[in-house]
């Protein structure tokens, strides 16, 4: 009884979220989320249901929010960078730095969780730093200066934790992927406290504008006066920290460091989480909360899978066909060719169109987060 | 055909790196120079080293590959399971190489036809076969079949004393000088180092852009399933979990080996001293003991930084030249 | 007997523009043809159509009498017409002998032979009187000598019609020369040239006839030697020209000398490739127009006065302080604006709103990223788009969506926000409909009514002589005059512009 009653809240309150932000781009990021779930609603039994054990709640889609983190997280740095045009292949390999970093400092050097977690994350804003140095102080393109780091990231982070596995077990570092703050995980407090953060650095101060100003065009926004080498140093070295931070996570989650494993293809999962979420690959105008909602969705998918004991190993299949879609969608080449194909349906649904708002001409760009 | 100019720097750079790297080794460790250190060496290194002709070709065009790792632990699981159903090995392996030309176009039409970006359009193939290999089978299988037991290990070459050439290392050599011969003579080649290098001028030019581009998208996925082929030579199992990042290996090889990752400057016999040199680095830790293996990803990291650099004040110099 | 290429009636429209208006254009074997106009007139367009990359509405080519409509460059080219363009569009990371070849390599059964490459290279290369090492790599040349290659290759492919599309822009004098040696010996084969340019000396240097488009129409086919130059400009510019040869130049005497001192003074800046060393003085409350034909080096003046390109030589002093700009941010810092001659490229950003492209260069200049609130934003927005009349359905609306005209308000806006001292107008009344002109004009005196000091970079004439108090005339990237209050007019400009050097 009472799982109904939960359910068809979720669902109330899911459906009032959905038809507020109908015009906005993030509607469809959030749509898409909707989707999933209302599959997993009917077909996957117990992927909604409650329980709660010690006063946290626990849950299908309690897990998506704690496995996801470390996506969303990796994602808010992600969708920085791309907005203005680049791209940060290196931040998996900075999530093992810095959970070596941690471990390294917590176990063998008997380090308080202070500075073990303050020195990962120091070096984490270090390597975004050295990143945006190649790119904007050497202008070498972004995908081929972060892949240095993702080639010697790992061998770097094993050298930190001579090939061992660390585990620890103090409190404080186990706390950070597993505890939980008023019944729900820690790690959605996080995610949530860094989205704040992350919404007051860029839209509570010019630098999200610049941001997007350098992304959508570079030469007219050094024409205007804004200075794009020092933008772009930022967003990358705010990435590295998103990633250090991710690996804090990652590493508590299994209360180790395992230099070869963790962070293993976040970066693309982070790229996908950003692209899902609205923001184009060439730059411009990002959507903050998309990208998280975009994590949100890939970690979703993930837990699908797991919930309906599909093997995870498949679950790379239906990403790489979202990311087909996705690419095809924002493609101009491809709404041309296929334009004509589909227009006959677009102007048969225009009546529901325009009465729900849909249609992305009428809607004015406003910024959002 | 000698010909001068700063494209060749990063190819002398790569030779000097490789003579430095070899060097070194033989100093250091007495049995290192010896053909049985050089035919192992060559024999790790066939399938990364087949893959990387493949993604020179890419990388030349102008593009990337990042499916390679994914499309070399997919052909594994494949020819596994057929030889496990009872199919001819001759025939598991054509069936392999098809799927890699299949993958490659359906890779290079999206990216030609819609404009795609490469990197995601590779990473959605990287994904795809990662997930199929599983789909597959979920765990690895070893392979008990009489080529591989019998035939195979027949197929070798003694070639010095104490130094069999092993069958994946022949298809190595041969990958890198069907390769080579590809990039250098035949009008195909010379298509891709112009896409290369100018896109725009050679559209203008004449030369077909998109079907050149298919075909070397496709021409990716042939090696890449070959390195697979001969990956299943060497470790006699499939394992659709395995070789995981091996794509950034490759990739580092071609870079290492001079080519330039925004196109249209490289070769591929530099390719393969790319792949030399990765290997000599990873024997040269071994070798040591003392050293772990680490510090092979951390060299190759800052190798591949040298030669990012080294590339960047290049073009900058060319840059100022005529403009 | 059949002209070499006989253009007769080509039409081309695009959605809103008519770009080719029933062009003639006939071309003999043997001959040097100039195809001169000004912004807009067609003479790409032309080319292109010529050429095959878009098909035309309507008309016919003739090439040696035959009737001909290639589809492509390629076709074009096959057929015997090839194109060189300005940027050289060749690879170059290829050797030349590759870049000759390119595309029709000899190949012995699929096997690309190199030798046969490089004796092919040096035999189209021979035709020119050339001789290079023909397997060095192609970026290691010249510009001047990349040219003479493309034309080889364009030969080798067995060209009847060479058209050279601004060959002459990145070249020095030695090297036009050489160019023009070259062109002389094509020419006593039996080639057809179509030479297009802005540089007037050299059309009366090497061409034999001109023909001059304008606005997508021909004005006229001329022969080169019969026509003076100050009829040239006149037909490009599209005034009659009234008693110029008797004009007498009236000497300063009515013009008020101002005694402020400069806003801004150049004093022989100069940028290899870019301008000539030239002075200038800018002085508040004064506009100073900057006439000059196409290609005459406004733009280029106008980036070194911003700091987007870094001076070879020469000085600039703002309000007697000597300054260097290493980058814009430094000239903004120095209170000076500048809307770009290219909207797309270098003005607006597509993407933002109107009010965020009004507000950016005033917050880019700020020294902390505080946020301008949104209500100062709004309110500074909304003052712009009233005192402009920017046509918008609200200030959130996205720029790329406006029409040119108000996009161009936009810019205006945004820099008319960070109050500047100096302010430069590179062709701001370009492609913006007549009203829009008009509020500009206007904008711009009461700019100069209030103390600014502006830079009036256009080429339209009569604009120029409208708003300026002083007209600087360019021609071929040199500053070739000073007009004072007294002496401008069209018809001085066209004069200085045809007569001085």
């Amino acid at each position: 009884m009472i799982d109904w009653v939960s359910d068809l809240l979720f669902w109330l309150v899911f459906g009032v979220v959905l038809f507020s932000l109908r015009g906005k781009r993030i509607f469809w990021t959030v749509g898409a989320l909707g989707l999933l779930l209302l599959f997993n609603q009917f077909f996957t039994p117990g992927f909604f249901h409650i329980q709660v054990l010690g006063g946290h709640l626990y849950g299908s889609r309690l897990d998506v929010l704690n496995q996801g983190a470390k996506v969303m997280l990796l994602s808010l740095g992600m969708v920085l960078v791309i907005a203005t045009g680049g791209v940060d292949l290196s931040v998996g390999a900075v999530m093992a730095i810095a959970a070596a970093v941690s471990s390294r400092l917590l176990v063998t050097e008997h380090q308080p969780p202070g500075i073990a977690i303050a020195v990962a994350l120091l070096i984490s804003i270090l390597a975004g730093a050295w990143n945006g140095l190649l790119v904007a102080g050497f202008g070498i393109q972004p995908i081929v200066a972060t892949l240095v780091l993702m080639v010697a990231g790992r061998g770097i982070a094993q050298l930190i934790t001579e090939g061992q596995i660390i585990n620890f077990l103090d409190p404080t570092m186990v706390y950070l992927g597993n505890g939980h703050l008023f019944g729900l995980p820690f790690t959605l407090t996080l995610v949530l406290a860094m989205l704040l953060l992350t919404y007051l650095m860029v839209r509570g101060t010019a630098l999200g504008l610049f941001i997007e100003s350098v992304g959508d065009n570079d030469e007219a926004s050094r024409y205007a006066g804004i200075n794009a080498k020092q933008v772009k140093l930022l967003v990358y070295t705010f990435s590295g920290f998103c990633a250090g931070l991710a690996g804090l996570v990652a590493c508590s989650n299994i209360r180790s460091a395992d230099a070869n494993n963790i962070g293993l293809y976040l970066e693309l999962d982070a790229i996908l989480a950003v692209v899902i979420g609205g923001t184009s690959l060439s730059g411009g105008r990002f959507y903050l909360v998309g990208a998280v909602i975009g994590g949100l969705f890939i970690q979703t998918l993930t837990t699908t899978f797991y919930a309906r004991n599909v093997s995870s190993d498949i679950s790379p299949v239906p990403k790489a066909l979202v990311i087909i879609a996705v690419c095809l969608f924002q493609a101009e080449a491809f709404r041309k060719r296929f334009g004509q194909l589909f227009l006959p349906i677009w102007e048969v649904l225009k009546p529901i169109r325009t009465r729900f708002h849909l249609s992305p001409a009428e809607r004015h760009d406003t910024p959002r987060p | 055909m000698i010909r001068l100019g700063p494209k060749y720097v990063p190819l002398l750079a790569t030779a000097i790196v490789l003579l430095a790297v070899f060097g070194m080794g033989s100093l250091f460790y007495p049995n290192f120079g010896t053909p049985r250190v050089i035919v192992n060496l060559l024999n790790d290194m066939a399938f990364v080293g087949i893959a990387a002709v493949g993604e020179s070709f890419v990388i030349l065009s102008g593009g990337i590959d990042l499916s390679v790792g994914s499309m070399i632990a997919f052909v594994g699981i494949l020819i596994a399971r057929l030889l496990q159903a009872g199919c001819d090995p001759f025939l598991a392996m054509a069936i392999a190489l098809c799927v890699g030309v299949l993958a490659g176009s359906v890779m290079g039409c999206l990216i030609h036809f819609f404009d795609l970006p490469p990197f995601l359009m590779t990473l959605a193939g990287l994904f795809c076969l990662r997930g199929l290999g599983f789909v597959i089978y979920p765990e690895s299988i070893g392979i008990d079949h009489p080529f591989y037991s019998q035939v195979l290990p027949q197929l070798s070459v003694l070639i010095a004393p104490k130094a069999v050439l092993p069958f994946t290392a022949m298809c190595f050599l041969a990958a890198v000088a069907i390769g080579s011969f590809l990039g250098s003579f035949t009008r195909f080649g010379r298509n891709v180092y112009a896409i290369g290098s100018n896109e725009n001028s050679a559209r203008l030019m004449g030369v077909p852009i998109g079907q050149t581009k298919i075909v070397t998208y496709a021409l990716a996925g042939f090696f890449s399933a070959l390195a697979g082929i001969v990956a299943t030579f060497y470790m006699q199992s499939g394992n659709p979990a395995s070789f995981v990042g091996l794509e950034l290996d490759a990739i580092a090889s071609v870079v290492i080996g001079g080519t330039l990752l925004t196109g249209g400057v490289g070769f591929i016999p530099g390719t393969l001293m790319g792949v030399l040199i990765l290997g000599l680095i990873q024997q040269i830790i071994i070798f040591n003991g003392t050293l772990n293996s680490w510090w092979t990803k951390i060299v190759i990291g800052v190798l591949l930084l040298v030669f990012i650099v080294l590339q960047k004040f290049i073009s900058r110099r060319r840059a100022g030249i005529g403009a | 007997m059949a002209p070499l290429l006989e253009v007769i009636g080509l039409s081309k429209s695009f959605p809103g523009v008519k770009a080719l208006d029933g062009v003639d254009l006939r071309v003999e074997a043997g001959e040097v043809h100039a195809l001169m106009g000004e912004n807009g007139a067609g003479k790409s367009t032309l080319i292109k159509a010529l050429t095959g990359v878009f098909p035309r509405d309507a008309g016919e080519t003739r090439l040696e009498g035959k009737t001909i409509a290639p589809s492509c460059r390629a076709e074009a080219e096959a057929m015997g017409i090839s194109t060189v363009y300005q940027e050289v569009n060749l690879i170059p990371h290829l050797s030349v002998a590759e870049n000759i070849c390119l595309g029709r390599q000899p190949t012995w059964m699929g096997v690309v032979r190199w030798r046969a490459i490089a004796q092919r290279a040096r035999a189209a290369l021979a035709r020119l009187d050339l001789s290079l090492d023909v397997n060095r790599q192609l970026s290691l040349y010249s510009i001047a000598v990349q040219q003479m290659v493309a034309i080889a290759r364009a030969l080798d492919i067995s060209a009847k019609l060479l058209i050279l599309d601004e060959p002459t822009s990145s070249l020095d004098r030695t090297e036009v020369e050489e160019l023009f040696k070259k062109v002389r010996m094509l020419r006593e084969r039996g080639l057809g040239i179509i030479f297009i340019t802005h540089f007037l000396e050299q059309v009366y240097e090497i061409s034999d006839r001109i023909t001059v488009l304008r606005n997508g129409c021909r004005v006229g086919c001329f022969p080169t030697k019969d026509l003076p130059r100050i009829e040239l400009v006149s037909h490009m510019i599209g005034k009659a020209v009234q008693q110029v040869e008797a004009l007498e130049r009236k000497r300063a005497s009515t013009a008020t000398i101002r005694s402020d001192s400069p806003t801004l003074e150049a004093r022989g800046l100069g940028k290899k490739g870019s301008v000539h060393p030239f002075d200038l003085d800018i002085r508040p409350g004064e506009v100073v127009g900057l006439a000059g034909l196409l290609g005459s080096g406004r733009t280029e003046t106008a980036r070194l006065l911003f700091g987007v390109d870094r001076p070879d030589e020469g000085t600039i002093r703002i309000n007697d302080r000597v300054v260097k700009f290493h980058s814009p941010r430094a000239a903004i810092r120095n209170r000076i604006a500048l809307t770009p001659e290219d909207r797309k490229a270098a003005g607006i950003i597509p993407s933002l709103t109107v009010r965020e492209n009004i507000i950016l260069a005033l917050q880019a200049s700020r020294l902390s990223w505080r946020r301008l609130s949104l209500g100062e934003q709004e309110k500074l927005a909304d003052r712009f788009i009233q005192a402009l009349d920017i046509k918008t359905p609200s200030r959130e609306q996205v720029v790329q969506n406006l029409s040119g005209g108000n996009q161009q308000k936009v810019l205006l806006a945004r820099w008319l926000a960070t109050e500047p001292k100096l302010f430069i107008l590179d062709e701001p009344t370009r492609g913006i409909d007549v009203g829009a002109k008009a509020e500009i004009e206007k904008l711009i005196q009461s700019l100069r009514q209030n103390g600014l000091a502006v830079l009036f970079i256009s080429s339209e004439l009569e604009e120029v002589v409208r708003q300026s108090q002083r007209v600087v005339v360019l021609r071929d990237r040199k500053k070739i005059d000073e007009l004072t209050e007294g002496e401008i007019s069209e018809e001085a400009i066209m004069h200085s512009i045809a007569t001085r050097t």
